[in-house]
């Protein structure tokens, strides 16, 4: 927690690449990250466990049991349509964290190699590479997800596409900015003297130096995409109902916010806490994988 | 022509393409929303007739270069259509929404500074203290927090419990308490976080240690030594946070039925009227080029090391 969280993680490159074992330990001994992963570690428990022991289906209404308060029968109440909150609200982890995670995924799988070719090669493709991600880098991100879903409509799909195309510019920024930094050290040099082809150079010597701050960047992005998402679900974008989105489940109980309090309060806390997680994960791999900075 | 005024020709030479480059996106974008225009604004009873009509008065029936020709001739004139659903000027739905929208950022904003500036002077100076550690967590919730969930919430204490404030709407000061606080809260902690850390690092500075070995007071060692020197990256998040606030207003402006831009806009996605959809996405995105461009021009202003040759 000692650094501040910014939209793009800055990062000085090491010259050389250390062994891994080291930064386990170093994450390991990070209070935070600690209660990060063991957050985490909570939804996915809930996610795998709480469909399972439920007697109650997450999407068939029950008219005799709507909007009831929490109870031992229902420890998060019930929503306008009788359907058990806490059930839906663990399968949610599920919906929400895989839209988070194909969304980094696709944001990685696009700005990684930009990038990379951008930072690494220059001229004409990095000059029109970075007049590109000026233009996505001129929309506010969450207004850029927001035209994007307008466009494709609604679905667990077009919210990955749509969250995943609005952060690719991040990476692009970020990876180019270590590539760039590489490109003159003397053992690049070394291997294009060496007669090692520019692919070869990039994979294997570029790319290794840019995967801390790409594995930092994601794990913070994996909290953004999933309070992007779940704002589209709340405006009413996101996935479709009756699927189990906490960001749509949040925006249904704002109707009854006068006489049921619980229905926006469990999926909120729980959108709260997964993009809390990641953020002090997040935060802990930036300390453990750099240790010029010092533990937290 | 002095450095600074070359360094800002230079940078709005660079801003013109980006806004051009973002009108031909928006523009792209928009005419790939499915459905027919020229058949939703004639109506669902019009006769093929009347939308081959409706077609040509809006310039559909061109190819699509002479279409952005077009468009981009009106928007220089801030003709940005009409409506879909009133057949209003879209120039004018803006406007109207602009104020809201506007007044709403600019309190969260200088909310944000105030606080947020309060808040990473004290977390730095204390570095450690039960202060600091207080500081650091809400700043983690802070950042972590979705923006429409604290509204919410806020709403069920202040609105439903409390019965204090108003659950929404536009009108008096009343009004402007919870929708500026939850929209606030992200630019609080992070504003919080860059001041902690850029005053910790001036803290190691030799001219620190010298102004503390001259004997100038602590205070003034912190505000006109430490901060003065540690306002330069505080300055630049406090720009880009205009964005996140912009993109913030979306969703507040949703929870607290405020009638700003955010709230058209949600509203027009919902019912297809995409000339309004492509103007607010317009006006968002023009407004917060300016105030980047604002915020690279006032760093290069306040810090007289950088030369801008």
């Amino acid at each position: 927690m000692s650094t501040p969280a910014s939209t793009t993680v800055k990062w000085i490159p090491e010259i050389t690449v250390r062994p891994r074992l080291g930064v386990l330990r170093r994450l390991r001994r990070h209070r935070t990250a600690v209660v990060g992963l063991v957050i985490l570690a909570g939804f996915v428990l809930a996610a795998a466990a709480v469909p399972l022991v439920s007697p109650y289906d997450p999407n068939e209404a029950d008219f005799d049991q709507v909007l009831l308060r929490p109870s031992a029968a229902h420890p998060f109440g019930t929503d306008q349509l009788g359907r058990d909150l806490l059930t839906r609200v663990a399968l949610g982890a599920r919906v929400s964290f895989l839209i988070g995670i194909l969304a980094v995924g696709l944001s990685a799988a696009i700005g990684v190699p930009a990038g990379l070719v951008s930072g690494y090669r220059g001229g004409t493709f990095d000059i029109a590479a970075q007049r590109l991600v000026d233009i996505g880098l001129a929309f506010p991100g969450f207004l850029l997800a927001l035209t994007l879903i307008a466009i494709l409509g609604v679905g667990v799909t077009n919210v990955v596409v749509s969250v995943g195309l609005a952060t690719a510019p991040v990476y692009v920024r970020l990876v180019r900015g270590v590539a760039l930094s590489v490109r003159s050290q003397v053992y690049i040099e070394a291997a294009r003297a060496l007669g090692a082809p520019e692919s070869r150079i990039i994979a294997r010597h570029v790319l290794p130096n840019c995967l801390p701050p790409v594995i930092v960047q994601s794990t913070l992005q994996l909290g953004t995409a999933i309070l992007t998402a779940a704002g589209l679900g709340f405006l009413g974008l996101g996935v479709r109902p009756p699927t189990p989105e906490w960001g749509t489940m949040l925006g249904e109980g704002q109707t009854y916010l006068f006489s049921s309090w619980y229905i926006a309060t469990f999926p909120g806390l729980a959108i709260f806490l997964a993009v809390m997680a990641f953020n002090l994960l997040g935060d802990g791999l930036r300390d453990a994988l750099d240790p010029r900075m010092g533990l937290g | 022509m002095s450095s600074l005024t070359a360094y800002l020709v230079r940078r709005l030479s660079l801003a013109l393409p980006t806004l051009l480059g973002v009108t031909l996106v928006v523009f792209v974008m928009v005419r790939l929303i499915p459905g027919d225009p020229a058949r939703v604004i004639a109506g669902l009873t019009a006769s093929d007739e009347e939308v081959t009509r409706m077609r040509s008065e809006l310039g559909l029936d061109r190819p699509i270069a002479a279409q952005y020709a077009i468009f981009l001739g009106r928007l220089v004139r801030g003709d940005l259509g009409l409506s879909a659903v009133t057949r209003a000027p879209v120039i004018e739905e803006v406007a109207t929404r602009m104020r809201p929208t506007g007044l709403l950022a600019l309190c969260s904003i200088v909310l944000a500074t105030l606080v947020g500036l309060t808040a990473g002077i004290v977390s730095a100076t204390q570095q450690y203290s039960v202060w600091d550690y207080l500081v650091m967590t809400v700043a983690l919730f802070g950042v972590s927090i979705p923006v429409f969930w604290l509204g919410i919430m806020l709403m069920l204490v202040f609105s439903v419990y409390l019965r204090w404030l108003p659950a929404g709407g536009y009108g008096g000061a009343g009004h402007f308490v919870l929708p500026t606080i939850a929209l606030a809260a992200f630019s609080i902690a992070i504003i919080a976080r860059m001041t902690r850390s850029s005053l910790l690092e001036t803290f190691n500075q030799d001219y620190v240690r010298t102004a503390r070995a001259k004997g100038v007071r602590e205070p003034a060692v912190i505000l006109r030594h430490a901060l003065k020197n540690a306002l330069i990256p505080i300055i630049t998040v406090i720009g880009l946070q205009f964005g996140a606030l912009l993109g913030g207003a979306i969703l507040t402006e949703t929870t607290f039925a405020w009638p700003g831009l955010g709230r058209l806009l949600v509203n027009a996605i919902s019912s297809r009227d995409y000339p309004v959809v492509q103007g607010i996405v317009l006006t968002f995105a023009i407004i917060f080029t300016a105030v980047n461009l604002v915020v690279d021009v006032l760093y290069a202003y306040v810090d007289p090391r950088i030369h801008y040759g």
